[in-house]
């Protein structure tokens, strides 16, 4: 209950987060080339997938039980899995390094702007380049021959909702970091879910039990809502999919206001 | 840091003349601080790829191909896994670390004040390197091993090879960062050569699957000629004259890439 | 809520602030006027920054009250910061952006719209004598080019009281000219200065009005002339002599001054004339390694107060 009572004492802004927004575009027209590459990511595995081990699996059940080929299936879970990264990346690293080196939240602060605009302002950020990004990744999907229906399209809104939990959580954690080595568990905790999020084998391949660690994890939750939409089979799980997802958004938001301006404005 | 510089030029003042062993130190020094989540990030990563990819994947392959080569799919992949792992470690250890030496904190600046040469700086990293390698490539391997994906005893050679293999990758790695102005190359790096590298050279599936004009960049890499003696150790299938010519080709990469390393870094500081 | 015309810019009553079970302000009554230049002075960890920081909104006061342009921070910090102009001790320029980037993004932050921003960064630069490294990065810039785009930045929204956390700190003596005299034309415009400093010359240069500050307290406030005239006299004779410890030759010199002080490597004798002090020593046959006569300054002021020295 207390903890409920102080999520919902959200701190206070100015309603300009755009303007955060403003300065990490002007500041990333200097890194584009690292910004571009991010793309590439996924479409590497993407080949991977289809000429390499595509070719050895073959066909894979899908939820509905149709069969399809097995780069249809690993498509939508690696866009993904690849909204995912570049959020953890965008909020992780990349906001450790303001907040501690450049010390750039301090002197936003010294402005109108306040801490739920930072929260909000970064977490746009990493969301609108997962659109760039998952936007760049369906059409070379579409070239390979991985998208079968118009549904998919959907699966670019999916993939900001997926970044938006993850970028929000992501920061959130970020604001108790204190060395760079601590990231290092950051990438423990995401690996095992981008491998283990029915990512590359159906939820069928684990033993029951493993099912249920699974189906609790948001990156499945996550790759299920893609999968769904980029193989036409929307149902009524898609709203716990995205009812979980949007929950963790608002929470890993009003979470990293509440740090910013305990960590900051003391 | 400053208590690290004073270390490392104190022991260089009393090895004076044979000083890499001075750099080797200051490095491991340095390490004992980070050392339970570098091992733990070192191990467990490659680990998860192997049930990740070997095992939930592995179910995929055998009932889809029946393996590959004759083997289930998970004693394919381990040493492939074995050899992509080693090279992703050495590659870390000589990215940042080089690039940060020469400007962020000015170790090397420190390490030349001494009668070191910069030969001695080099090659006492590359020790360095190759220390944390060989002992993330024997944690890779004994739980491999565990899990029955060797399948000769010829495979305990895979160890010393995977390591060939990563510091290959590490000397020219090094010449790589000590040249960069700043830590975008290092980002570009991993994504354009280190990443592509583990997808593309036969770890994950047989390059003979690639399309024909990407074999022969499959050939050139180090990945590639670590991968296939690994595999060709573990399954037993190892002809002495195939291990060697792969080892003697990764010989050349670690051999070009310390003279390049060298010379380049001495470009960088000694100006 | 309109600031009536007598209420002052900054009111401060019982002003604290702790750090867990550390009091760094321990209760100051503070007044800024309009159009005053208004000064901190106090040793490390004296509690200026954290004051600074309170009076800018980014620091909730854990006692006391503290008003701002007639607001209250607690719950109109947005409106009141949008009026300061701050400038923090450690320069945090934006690294990743360029020299005119800086100003352009930060004059965003208060929601000027972008044509007005480049134009006040066109002045500002050239107010700044930066005009000619506006499309640099920030990161090769000298300390003092720094400092200087860090005081335009905090400009760029016209702002009605500049708050400086040590200006010239770290500063060699040209840059620090160059820094004084920007602020005092700042302060020919009317903009309410609020500055920190443990220089007594950048004090009695730049301050019409300060307090000083020991261990969270403030122990004297005045003019810098004022202060001088309250708690020192007009000259000091400074002494020092060839040993370790200064207090053996306390005794020698009873009697010259109206106070004498003990420094680790010099004696200070306080008295009205510090020719007379001299011929005095002269007389006496005390024959010392240096001797020195100036004016009081500040530092003598807090070394009366506090029984320590400013710097070092
Ligand atoms: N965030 C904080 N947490 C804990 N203690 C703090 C914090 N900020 C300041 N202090 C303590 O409060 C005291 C006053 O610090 P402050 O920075 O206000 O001093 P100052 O007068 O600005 O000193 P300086 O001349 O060194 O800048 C110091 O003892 C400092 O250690
Ligand atoms: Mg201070």
């Amino acid at each position: 209950m207390a903890v409920l009572e102080r999520i919902s004492r959200v701190p206070a802004g100015a309603g300009m987060a755009r303007m955060l927004v403003e300065r990490n575009y002007r500041s990333s027209r200097r890194t584009w080339s690292i910004i571009v590459s991010g793309f590439f990511e996924p479409v590497f595995f993407l080949f991977a997938m289809g000429v390499g081990i595509g070719a050895l699996v073959g066909d894979v059940a899908t939820g509905d039980g149709r069969l399809v080929p097995y780069v249809v299936f690993v498509a939508p879970a690696l866009l993904a899995a690849s909204a995912m990264n570049g959020a953890i990346f965008d909020s992780t690293t990349n906001v450790f390094f303001k907040l501690k080196y450049a010390r750039l939240y301090d002197s936003v602060l010294s402005t109108p702007l306040g801490p739920r605009d930072i929260a909000v302002g970064e977490i746009s950020w990493a969301l609108l380049r997962g659109v760039v990004y998952s936007g760049a990744f369906l059409a070379v999907a579409v070239a390979a021959g991985a998208v079968t229906t118009w549904t998919a399209v959907l699966a670019v809104p999916a993939a900001s909702l997926i970044g938006w939990a993850f970028a929000s959580v992501g920061m959130a954690t970020t604001t108790y970091m204190r060395t760079w080595s601590d990231f290092e568990y950051v990438q423990l905790a995401i690996l095992p879910m981008f491998l283990f999020s029915a990512t590359f084998f159906p939820l069928s391949t684990y033993p029951p039990v493993l099912q249920w660690v699974v189906q609790a994890t948001p990156l499945y939750h996550g790759v299920a809502m893609v999968r769904d939409l980029m193989l036409d089979e929307v149902g009524a799980g898609m709203l716990v999919h995205v009812g979980y997802l949007v929950g963790m958004g608002l929470l890993g938001t009003a979470w990293t206001a509440l740090r910013i301006e305990r960590l900051l404005l003391r | 840091m400053a208590s690290d510089l004073e270390v490392t030029t104190d022991r260089a003042q009393r090895l004076a003349g044979g000083g890499w062993q001075a750099v080797a130190v200051h490095w491991l020094r340095k390490y004992r601080r980070v050392w339970v989540s570098t091992l733990i990030t070192s191990s467990l990563s490659p680990l998860l790829y192997l049930a990740g990819m070997g095992i939930g994947l592995g179910m995929l392959v055998d009932r889809g191909a029946g393996g590959v080569g004759g083997v289930p799919y998970v004693v394919f992949v381990a040493p492939g896994l074995l050899a992509a792992s080693t090279l992703q470690v050495a590659a870390g250890e000589t990215t940042f670390s080089v690039l940060g030496s020469i400007k962020w904190t000015p170790i090397y600046h420190g390490m030349l004040a001494t009668p070191l040469r910069v030969r001695d700086v080099v090659l006492g990293q590359l020790v360095y390197v190759l220390l944390r390698v060989t002992s993330a490539a024997i944690v890779f391997f004994v739980i491999a091993a565990a899990l029955g994906t060797v399948r000769s005893w010829w495979g305990l050679l895979a160890v010393p090879v995977s390591v060939l293999g990563g510091m290959a990758f590490a000397s020219c790695c090094f010449a790589y960062s000590a040249n960069l102005r700043n830590d975008q190359g290092i980002m570009l790096m991993f994504r354009f050569v280190v990443m592509p590298m583990s997808l593309f050279s036969g770890t994950f599936f047989p390059i003979e699957q690639l399309p024909g004009w990407l074999q022969p960049v499959a050939w050139v890499t180090p990945l590639w000629h670590a991968v296939e003696a690994c595999r060709a150790l573990v399954l037993g299938t190892a002809t002495v004259g195939g291990v060697l010519v792969h080892c003697a080709y990764l010989a050349v990469w670690l051999v070009g890439g310390y003279l390049l390393s060298v010379r380049v870094l001495r470009g960088r500081m000694v100006v | 809520m309109p600031l009536s015309p007598s209420e002052p810019l900054i009111r401060a009553r019982g002003l604290v602030k702790t750090f867990g079970d550390f009091t760094a302000v321990d209760g100051i009554d503070v007044d800024v006027h309009p159009g005053e230049s208004f000064g901190f002075l106090g040793p490390n960890g004296a509690g200026k920054s954290s004051t600074m920081r309170m009076i800018g909104c980014v620091s909730p006061p854990t006692g006391g009250s503290l008003r701002i342009l007639g607001m209250d921070p607690g719950t109109q910090g947005p409106a009141i910061r949008a009026r300061l102009g701050v400038v923090p001790q450690r320069d945090s320029l934006d690294e990743e952006l360029t020299v005119e980037e800086n100003i352009w993004v930060y004059g965003r932050y208060f929601g000027l719209p972008r044509p007005v921003v480049r134009e006040r960064a066109a002045e500002l630069l050239e107010f700044a004598q930066l005009s000619e490294r506006a499309r640099s990065v920030v990161e090769p810039l000298s300390g003092g080019m720094k400092r200087r785009l860090t005081i335009a930045r905090a400009l760029v929204n016209t702002p009605q009281i500049l708050l400086l956390d040590e200006p010239t700190t770290g500063l060699d003596p040209q840059a620090r000219h160059v820094l004084w005299d920007r602020l005092f034309r700042l302060k020919r415009e009317g903009v309410t200065l609020v500055l920190t400093t443990h220089y007594m010359d950048e004090a009695e240069q730049l301050c019409d009005r300060l307090v000083v500050m020991d261990h969270g307290r403030i122990v004297a406030e005045g003019s810098p002339r004022a202060l001088i005239a309250e708690h020192s006299t007009r000259e000091v004779l400074e002494l020092r002599f060839d040993t370790h410890d200064h207090t053996a030759h306390l005794a020698d010199v009873d009697g010259i001054a109206d106070r004498v002080e003990v420094l680790p490597d010099r004696l200070l004798l306080y008295t009205p004339d510090g020719e007379s002090a001299q011929s005095e020593i002269a007389r006496r046959g005390i024959e010392p390694l240096s001797s020195l006569v100036r004016r009081s300054t500040l530092e003598d002021v807090f070394l009366h107060l506090t029984g320590r020295t400013l710097v070092d």
